[in-house]
């Protein structure tokens, strides 16, 4: 059998990413909530609050471990797979991933030891800042990567220098790089998909311990928190998901029109299809459901105005079409169904209490699992949809592999992170369901009784509180 | 300074604190099972609990910095080390979740498949750090256009496989020496032993590895003809070496832990002196050098990178600083530990 290296190597991080982006959103918008809710337990004192964020604490660390360890593979991936691409982009791509190595990772990794395991060892004013700085990482390190991807959708402020006999990128201008066309549209709407996998994470539980009558005042007060933060990340979402799609119209029609099917460009308004099976090789959309002119309305706001169709590129720079076209419209369902259930549910809850409607909790408890597909069928239509280009316009996928790498290498390395990642995964969903089953309790108390938040830190290293079980988690 | 002089030291400043900080971590994976009962290993695990993460950051951002600065010696290094790459991204992973998930599960068979993953994996990563310097010291068969010309096989050579030994039987030293110093009463007194042995093992290697280093690396041996700073490593490296067993036998376990961390500091050094101005050697002909002039960013690049590391770099040493001053002293178990 013949191997391609080049589909083994997008097999392999299409695997990685993928997997690695199952934790990364969940500690940003699990983290949003921990800064809210240890926010609240500072300020009111009450002991629910500080259950909550001790518990969110536990769950957070468990992925963001998984984060850690998936993600050192990225970093290295570029070198170890990609390395004409490396070559390529690394006066422009290498620098966004340093700023995020010094500017995120050592705030987050620093700052996540005091937050884990400092509860008993710092103040409460102190640990707060913790949470906040581990937060705070995660959101420079969504910046400084999504940076990095929007370049490679729509490169800005480089130029091209011959060196030693190759062609490559060089910055010209670092702020028209940092800003370029798609990122600001992409970091608002990645963060967004960050808050909503947090909300619905945290709320699918929640109503989970109220099915179950279990936990039920810190279930009662996470329910609400959880409600609100995605009823509000799941409403802007609309609006930043439609202004990201006119960005991709103008930035990226290609991809545009990949991601709706639309072969021919045609006179007129262009229409949207809701469904449809796109078939690449006959360049028509079969069994398509198809509302007129509401893709030009979307995109343009102009009914009259033909979107370009794929016909507009040679067909050897045309995406695949049907993936897109599916991981698109699953995308924006679920989008949907966020929007749907959490105004439902507010107003449910506004009138009653959530525990009498069992089919709004058990719709809540699911809904954790749209979440996820959502944030990574987005990722999957942005990155399919890029190509068959690495870099947009500059360089192809085919182009950019490492030419020292077999394709058997690689193959087996497929197959060992395959391996490695299902072991990984199964234990991860038993772990976090231990954690859940065991549910919220009160870190241990300090053992000195709080003498108003003295400096930095009060002396580590004391006497256990007698009364912890060892063995206990 | 040129700016590829600087960020060539500043790569270096990232590898030798990674190797330092995480050293002690990956070392307490190897010495692992010096630990015997359920609570003294979650004891190991947990004095470097809080840390190791931030630890493994300096690699991260040496891997960041190398592919910003040098891309071309990031893209031929580690697509040349391919499998091993692969093996040591694999043993990172179970390093990292063999803590996470050992101990939150009550049961026997659980918390032993995870021992096993931890020490397993720490020992392995720190052999194939070894055997990635060992192989950069010797050279690999890199062509003119700049792609690793071998297989696997060139990379397991003796001397990369004696120095992924060496890289090993340090860290061990490392690392108990730093459980020494975060344990108490029976445990600590159980690592004496350990720490002279691997001390005895890291000896016998070091001086081989030296051996052979002067006798079949004349490139690596050739900037240390003239008096220069390349020579103020060699002290250091010696008198840090020679100080360890001095502090061992006069029970000073801090003066041991500096002196191991000396010992990685200066190795670390000496490996940059004996490449420089070279960061990958080709074995087939020199003109095929990957050099610190020839395989840089654009100079704008190499600039702005540089105050972008003016910028984090103080950061980065006050949350380092405030995390190890909250984890001081003695490590206890409590209800927030692994």
């Amino acid at each position: 059998m013949e191997l391609d290296l080049v589909i083994l190597s997008r097999l392999q991080f299409a695997l990685t990413i993928m997997f690695h982006y199952l934790f990364p959103p969940l500690t940003i918008g699990l983290g949003m909530l921990m800064v809210i809710v240890e926010g609240l337990w500072l300020k009111t004192g009450k002991p629910v609050y500080e259950k909550i964020a001790y518990y969110w604490t536990k769950l957070f660390a468990v992925n963001f471990a998984m984060g850690v360890a998936t993600g050192i593979v990225m970093e290295f991936q570029f070198g170890t797979n990609w390395a004409t691409y490396s070559r390529f982009v690394g006066d422009v791509f290498g620098s966004a991933l340093a700023a995020e190595g010094i500017f995120a990772f050592f705030l987050e990794s620093g700052f996540l030891g005091v937050v884990v395991f400092g509860w008993n060892k710092v103040s409460p004013r102190f640990h707060y800042f913790a949470t906040c700085m581990v937060c705070l990482g995660g959101f420079f390190s969504s910046i400084w990567i999504v940076i990095a991807n929007s370049w490679m959708q729509t490169p800005a402020g480089y130029h091209l220098v011959e060196n030693n006999g190759r062609w490559r990128a060089e910055i010209t201008d670092f702020w028209a790089m940092v800003f370029n066309a798609s990122a600001p549209d992409r970091l608002v709407h990645v963060w967004l998909g960050c808050f909503i996998l947090g909300a619905f994470f945290a709320l699918s539980i929640a109503s989970w311990y109220l099915l179950k009558d279990r936990f039920r005042e810190e279930a009662e007060v996470m329910f609400k928190l959880a409600l609100g933060f995605g009823l509000v990340s799941s409403t802007l979402m609309g609006i930043s998901g439609d202004s990201n799609a006119r960005m991709v119209a103008t930035q990226q029609p290609t991809k545009l029109a990949a991601i709706e099917g639309h072969f021919e460009t045609g006179e007129g308004g262009t229409g949207m299809y809701l469904f449809g099976w796109p078939d690449e090789a006959s360049a028509q959309v079969r069994y398509g459901v198809k509302i007129p002119y509401l893709l030009s309305g979307l995109v343009y706001h102009d009914l009259s105005k033909p979107v370009p169709g794929l016909d507009q590129v040679p067909r050897a720079d045309w995406p695949p079409v049907r993936v897109p076209f599916f991981t698109y419209r699953i995308m924006i369902g679920c989008g949907i169904f966020f929007v749907l259930l959490s105004w439902t549910a507010l107003f449910i809850v506004w009138r009653s209490k959530p525990e009498r409607h069992p089919w709004l909790l058990r719709l809540c408890v699911f809904s954790v699992i749209p979440a996820y597909v959502a944030n990574q069928t987005g990722w999957m239509t942005a990155e399919i949809g890029r190509q068959p280009w690495v870099v947009y316009g500059l360089m192809r996928t085919s182009e950019g592999v490492s030419k020292s790498v077999s394709p058997g290498e690689v193959l087996t390395s497929i197959l060992m992170f395959g391996t490695v990642y299902a072991l990984l995964f199964v234990v991860f969903v038993y772990v976090m369901n231990e954690k859940i089953q065991h549910g919220p309790g009160l870190p241990p108390r300090r053992a000195k009784p709080d003498t108003e938040l003295e400096g930095i830190a009060d002396s580590a290293g004391r006497a256990v509180d007698p009364g912890h079980d060892l063995m206990e988690d | 300074m040129p700016l590829e002089i600087f960020w060539f030291a500043l790569i270096g400043i990232l590898l030798a604190g990674y190797a330092f900080l995480d050293g002690f971590d990956l070392g307490v994976g190897i010495v692992f099972y010096a630990a015997k009962t359920d609570e003294e290993r979650r004891l190991f695990m947990n004095s470097i609990g809080p840390i190791w993460d931030g630890n493994e950051v300096w690699l991260v951002t040496f891997g960041g910095a190398l592919f910003a600065a040098f891309p071309e010696v990031y893209a031929t290094s580690f697509s040349a080390f391919y499998l091993p790459f692969m093996l040591l991204l694999v043993s990172l992973i179970f390093r990292a979740v063999s803590m996470e998930f050992r101990s939150k599960v009550h049961s026997v068979k659980w918390r032993k498949a995870w021992d096993f993953a931890f020490c397993a994996s720490c020992t392995l990563a720190s052999f194939l750090f070894g055997v990635a310097v060992g192989n950069s010291m010797v050279g690999l068969p890199i062509g003119p256009d700049r792609e690793f010309r071998g297989n696997v096989l060139d990379l397991l050579s003796f001397y990369p496989l004696l120095i992924g030994c060496l890289v090993v039987s340090l860290f061990a030293l490392h690392g108990s020496v730093y459980l020494f110093l975060k344990t108490e009463e029976d445990l600590q007194q159980r690592l004496k032993p350990l720490m002279w042995k691997s001390f005895g093992v890291f000896l016998i290697l070091y001086l081989m590895a030296t051996m052979i280093t002067l006798l079949t690396i004349p490139q690596a041996v050739a900037p240390f003809k003239e008096p220069g700073p390349a020579w103020l490593a060699i002290f250091v490296s010696i008198l840090a070496l020679a100080n360890i067993p001095r502090a061992l036998y006069h029970d000073r376990a801090g003066q041991a832990f500096l002196s191991s961390g000396a010992t990685i500091l200066s190795l670390t050094a000496l490996f940059g002196a004996a490449l420089y101005p070279n960061m990958m050697v080709s074995s087939l002909d020199p003109a095929y050098n990957l050099t610190v002039f020839n395989s840089s960013s654009s100079q704008s690049t190499l600039q702005l990178m540089q105050v972008i590391a003016f910028l984090g770099l103080p950061f980065v040493i006050t949350y380092s600083a405030v995390v190890y001053w909250v984890f001081r002293g003695k490590v206890k178990l409590d209800d927030t530990s692994y």
